[in-house]
């Protein structure tokens, strides 16, 4: 955090001049930093173990069990990360799987889920409610009671161990499905309806009208699945055994052991370099996370 | 974290009476749901069936698959015969009894001091969420290390304020559920003020104003105004994340893999342990099912405990 987010006004204060400021604002500016100094002295706290995480990447194997231990690496030195990415148990392959398996995923998702969703909203089809209640129906079913039928079949597929196992599933979602349904439920069926009187067909009313009003909708599905598809931990834990097909979490924990003693420069390095493309989605596309979020359940 | 959501669902307007008007055939429609269905009855449907199925056969892997059999109801009274499993149940329910409405309460606290005009909103806001997109495995290891007994920086700091006789977090079976619970609400307590905060937006600030008038105090305020309010975001956080706490192996599959003995051995990780380490899938679908009902029984109970209480619905 630079000074820089400290001190900057948020949009909701004008800058008033400091002479006439009512009794009432002066109480209120003091009341601003009243709760903002213990605010973000929470923060802080937040914020330690991912401190402790970059400090210790930059450590030495040695400095790193220092007692007590130093905030502040010295010497600090690049040799973890140098290590985790060419060295002998390199994390790059499993991150070109992790690219591999979210692009497969999010490109499936949002393009099955948009069409499915606008289909249930937008379209009447004989069925349509009958199958909508039987996703329904799935959306409450635990993930992981579908971990051993799932891992049967692709066993019998000669599926398992390989990363279509991880793409596969994550491709067609109900819950995407739902997402992309609730938006286009909101919108008004009076623009199809005067296409189709104009003589539109159903794919251009869907492709040229309707996609792009959910473009914001669809960005926030995409973040949605690209997050959820990074961090997945459980899938390939099940699903995955050889250390060429891991994903990014599974090759992470070869660096730690249960007492988490083994090298924990190297396990940290490779945790930072695992967090950096989730953060840069998050940080550039807060705003639109959040609402997918919020937009999966309530409303 | 969970992806087990329950939208509440809008339904399209219903075709008039005369069935149609203007409109695509049936074909289209079908076509347009083609492939996320095809998918998903694949990859969901067909498994559901299948793991019921299961749930009433014995089987391991090793016998392949001509060597399923079928022994009726007696996973079920296995399962609900079986110390083990209700020793985890025990553990769940301390788990996500302790984590989830402490995460729901510190969240909410967070979302309304969140809510005040305070400097760098946004920064501060972010800083939170944070824990919750990063991935289980690097927040695991590092909270691994961070509680590690002789060396870690949790027992350092404890220590320099003068506390002895320091817990052992994961090496100990008393505290490593402790930990766990820790490392679960310091995660999910930014995703609920998140979720509250733009609840907050919907407040009725009118409301507000006039409370004021009459002389309401803060507290009063928060109580008949902000609190009912908010009741329904409420009580989607705590199924969501009952949900999502009460199925999550992962954290423990990483940091203690159940241990020390059987301590932080929970549901979801006992099925887990039954279907991928020792093979016995019929039995691990019987525990994952009868788990599914019972989350479900207390999912209703709490809608239902909500429509009673609600003011207005």
């Amino acid at each position: 955090m630079t000074d820089a987010t400290l001190t900057r006004v948020p949009a909701r204060t004008a800058a008033a001049p400091r002479a006439n400021l009512t009794p009432r604002q002066r109480r209120a500016r003091r009341n601003r930093w009243l709760w903002g100094i213990p605010l973000w002295l929470l923060a802080l706290a937040f914020l330690a173990p991912f401190a402790w995480m970059v400090s210790t990447s930059l450590k030495s194997n040695l400095d790193a069990f220092t007692i007590p231990m130093q905030w502040i690496p010295d010497p600090a030195q690049w040799d973890s990360y140098v290590e985790v990415l060419t060295g002998e148990n390199s994390i790059l392959p499993a991150f070109a799987n992790s690219v591999i398996v979210a692009v497969a995923r999010v490109l499936g998702e949002v393009l099955t889920a948009t069409m499915a969703g606008y289909a249930f909203a937008r379209l009447h089809f004989r069925g349509r409610d009958k199958i909508f209640l039987a996703y329904l129906a799935t959306s409450i079913i635990p993930a992981q009671l579908l971990l051993v039928p799932r891992f049967i079949y692709f066993q019998q597929l000669s599926l398992y161990d390989t990363l279509l196992a991880l793409i596969l599933p994550g491709m067609f979602t109900v819950l995407g499905t739902f997402l992309m349904r609730q938006f286009f439920v909101a919108q008004p069926a009076a623009f199809a309806e005067a296409a189709r009187i104009d003589g539109a067909n159903e794919w251009q009313i869907f492709w040229r009208l309707y996609l792009p009003m959910a473009t914001p909708v669809i960005s926030a599905l995409g973040i949605l699945a690209f997050v959820w598809s990074w961090n997945d931990y459980e899938t390939p834990l099940v699903l995955i055994s050889s250390p060429e097909v891991y994903t990014l979490p599974l090759s992470l924990t070869g660096f730690a052991d249960e007492q988490g003693a083994l090298a924990p420069n190297l396990s940290m390095a490779a945790s930072v370099v695992s967090i950096i493309p989730v953060l840069i989605v998050f940080l550039l596309l807060q705003k639109r996370f959040v609402q997918a979020l919020t937009h999966t359940g309530i409303k | 974290m969970a992806t087990v959501t329950a939208p509440a669902v809008t339904s399209a307007p219903p075709a008039p009476g005369n069935r149609r008007r203007l409109g695509p055939p049936d074909r289209v429609g079908w076509l347009f749901i083609l492939p996320n269905l095809v998918g998903v009855a694949l990859f969901t449907f067909v498994p559901l069936v299948s793991v019921v199925i299961l749930a009433f056969t014995d089987w391991n892997l090793v016998s392949g698959l001509g060597g399923i059999e079928f022994i009726g109801v007696d996973n079920f009274t296995n399962v609900l015969a079986d110390p083990l499993f209700w020793g985890s149940v025990g553990r769940t329910v301390v788990y996500a009894g302790v984590s989830v409405p402490l995460t729901v309460l510190l969240g909410m606290a967070l979302a309304l001091a969140l809510d005040r005009d305070i400097p760098g909103r946004g920064a501060l806001r972010a800083v939170f969420f944070m824990p919750y997109i990063v991935s289980t495995v690097a927040i695991g290891m590092t909270w691994l290390m961070l509680m590690n007994p002789s060396s870690g920086l949790v027992n350092q700091v404890l220590g320099a304020f003068g506390l002895t006789d320091l817990p052992g977090w994961f090496a100990s079976s008393y505290w490593a559920l402790p930990a766990l619970i820790v490392i679960a609400i310091w995660s999910g307590m930014g995703y609920a003020a998140v979720i509250y905060l733009s609840a907050l937006q919907d407040a009725p600030t009118d409301l507000y104003e006039a409370a004021e008038m009459d002389g309401a105090g803060p507290w009063r305020r928060f109580r008949t105004i902000t609190w009912p309010s908010l009741l329904p975001t409420t009580v989607f956080l705590l199924v969501t994340l009952f949900i999502g706490t009460s199925q999550g192996f992962g954290l423990v599959a990483l940091l203690t893999a159940g241990g020390p003995g059987d301590a932080t051995t929970v549901l979801s990780f006992y099925m887990y342990q039954t279907g991928f380490q020792f093979y016995r899938f019929g039995y691990a679908a019987a525990i994952g099912m009868v788990t599914f009902v019972g989350v479900l029984a207390l999912t209703l109970a709490m809608w239902r405990a909500q429509r009673g209480k609600a003011l207005n619905d």
